[in-house]
């Protein structure tokens, strides 16, 4: 009895003063501190050397938190209680964010950066005028393959993937919105289309591609695709670069029919405590040669026009990430869906999923 | 005195039960009245009963099924070897350590193992039986479920097992019964109760299973777990997730019920 009061006790001792230093440490981060400033933003997406540089440049203390989905920030800044002064949600995120009233909106006179960003990635359809948003980087979705497996075969279009020589060949990223957009895409439709009958078409005709598909899966594709795991991977390019550095008998293809364009932005969330260094942030991000140091690193392409003096020619000249406003033109930005339909599309992939 | 100290006594576990049990209990079922805009309806029950999500319950119940079935078949002899073991507590660590490994480090490792020009497809090939695809197959779900679980399952039986009483297989022994006979009417019967608490570690778990129906299964097999996850992280459509996980619960209660010491057969 008396070795459980005590045993007891220890553990109550112990967790008040877990409890204690937590609060210690999380009160020192989330304090409404001008000279802290806390970014939000997706893991390993920034060259973290950028951070020391503004720290020592404005004498800021950078806080800097990492989320997996545009949808786990979104909850997050949903329930409040955070002061995030920067986040880099994509496209539909913003628009959304914006409606919901969640974004502050951003000075222009603090950054006069943004003359260097290329003037086809301003003023975009979810944010006109770019009133609460700054782009940070931008892809597409395409197919990464490798021409040796595949016996020096070419792919140029989504309909390709349908070819029966391509059986158990295929890995696709375990996204919805990607693959019903695919979907969508082999059959001439716009990626944002909601129409039932659309949809329920592009069901049909995903399900005929089952037999190619050995799997669906997420972030490990990196791993499997290297490893000639399969031959064929739809993902997106910044993915693809990553995979083509470890093996570059791979090659990467924006699909002929058109595909999704995305941007990430920075942006500055409601409740953030720190908007002048938020702004001064991103001033500082688009300075032309810190993007092209960040733009080294992460793998992206930035849309810094300034910047691609620095890069190197053999990324800059690579239009397979860098395509150009040809091409560029041909490919959609998703639009914000309603829950609703969100729901069907999701529903439709499990379906999807579930076909043999 | 002795009745205010029992009281008192309760209060963690009330607090425990109350907190930690009923209230999400109560959330889940509360939610899954819901639908997506918000509004309070039953359409989350109707759409249960559509072919997808029946099928998603057919395939996750028939998988559960096999891995339960699977992991009893291997678990039952080993714990019976080690109840015959002479450094049983080593055995016994041997067996519970691989349980202190994070599962998701394990699936990762055999994503290695299995892939394609991985060591057992290499090992396949070299033997002549030639390159088999074994990685995201409902086979190596099984598999490595069945490789998860066992643990779970052998502590209950080699419990039981141990608590046996010597005395009654040797009777049975003397009065002539052949080794299976007393294996199926004494050993069994005897442990049966070890048997069905393993059962229920392994079964409930194995209906949600999600992480590995992606990294192991690459998507081939889609299990209820899977969809809850994707109407909580994607969807934002927590009323169907909801829903989901009430039938979960259900059938839990069935499979208790089955299985349990009849506290549910005297309602």
């Amino acid at each position: 009895m008396k070795k459980l009061v005590v045993m007891l006790t220890a553990v109550l001792v112990m967790v008040l003063a877990l409890a204690l230093v937590s609060a210690r440490l999380t009160g020192s981060t989330t304090k409404a501190d001008s000279k802290t400033l806390t970014i939000y933003n997706w893991g390993d997406y920034i060259d973290p050397t950028l951070i020391t540089k503004f720290e020592k440049q404005y004498g800021y203390r950078v806080i800097y938190q990492t989320f997996d989905s545009n949808e786990a920030m979104l909850t997050k800044i949903q329930q409040g209680g955070t002061s995030f002064d920067l986040i880099v949600p994509s496209d539909y995120m913003i628009s959304k964010m914006r409606d919901e009233h969640l974004l502050l909106p951003i000075n222009a006179k603090n950054v006069p950066n943004l003359k260097n960003i290329d003037s086809r990635f301003l003023n975009l359809s979810f944010d006109p005028n770019n009133h609460y948003s700054v782009p940070y980087f931008w892809g597409t979705v395409g197919i990464v393959y490798n021409p040796k497996m595949l016996g020096g075969s070419k792919i140029t279009s989504w309909n390709d993937l349908w070819d029966k020589k391509y059986k158990n060949q295929i890995l696709l990223v375990d996204s919805a919105r990607e693959i019903v957009g695919m979907g969508l895409n082999s059959l001439h439709y716009s990626l944002n289309d909601t129409n039932k009958k659309h949809l329920e078409q592009t069901l049909q005709k995903l399900k005929k591609l089952k037999p190619n598909i050995k799997a669906i899966v997420g972030d490990e594709n990196k791993l499997l695709l290297p490893r000639r795991e399969a031959a064929i991977g739809v993902l997106w390019s910044g993915d693809a670069v990553e995979i083509m550095d470890e093996n570059p008998e791979l090659t990467y293809v924006i699909p002929k029919e058109g595909s999704n364009v995305w941007f990430d932005n920075m942006a500055i969330p409601k409740g953030a405590t720190n908007k002048k260094g938020a702004e001064q942030f991103i001033n500082f991000m688009l300075d032309p040669k810190n993007a092209a140091k960040n733009a080294e690193y992460v793998g992206y392409a930035t849309p810094n026009r300034a910047a691609m003096r620095y890069l190197p020619k053999e990324i800059k000249d690579d239009k397979r990430f860098y395509p150009d406003k040809k091409l560029t033109d041909r490919l959609e930005v998703y639009e914000n869906f309603s829950k609703p339909v969100n729901a069907r599309i999701n529903e439709l992939f499990l379906e999807f999923k579930m076909s043999h | 005195m002795t009745k205010k100290l029992t009281n008192t006594y309760l209060i963690p576990y009330v607090l425990w039960i109350g907190l930690f049990v009923i209230a999400p209990l109560a959330m889940v079922l509360y939610y899954s009245f819901f639908d997506i805009q918000g509004h309070f309806s039953f359409e989350n029950y109707v759409r249960f009963f559509t072919p997808i999500y029946l099928r998603m319950t057919v395939s996750s119940i028939g998988y559960a099924c096999l891995i339960t079935f699977f992991t009893l078949l291997i678990a039952y002899p080993t714990a019976y070897l080690l109840t015959k073991m002479k450094n049983r507590r080593l055995w016994l660590m041997l067996i519970i350590l691989p349980t202190w490994i994070n599962v998701l480090l394990k699936a990762y490792a055999f994503i290695g193992l299995l892939s394609t020009y991985g060591p057992v497809d290499t090992l396949l090939a070299l033997s002549g039986i030639g390159r088999k695809q074994i990685l995201f197959t409902g086979f190596s779900f099984v598999f490595v479920s069945v490789y998860l679980f066992i643990p779970f399952m052998i502590l209950p039986i080699y419990n039981s097992l141990e608590k046996l009483n010597n005395s009654f297989v040797e009777a049975a022994y003397d009065l002539g019964a052949s080794a299976w006979a007393t294996f199926r009417r004494v050993i069994f019967p005897l442990t049966l109760e070890g048997v069905k608490s393993g059962v229920q570690a392994v079964f409930i778990p194995a209906l949600s299973l999600f992480m590995l129906t992606r990294l192991i299964a690459g998507n081939r097999v889609i299990t209820l777990g899977t969809a809850i996850e994707e109407h909580f992280l994607v969807t934002q459509d927590w009323g169907m997730g909801a829903t989901i996980a009430v039938f979960l619960i259900l059938a839990m209660i069935v499979v208790m019920a089955l299985m349990g010491k009849g506290w549910l057969k005297r309602w």
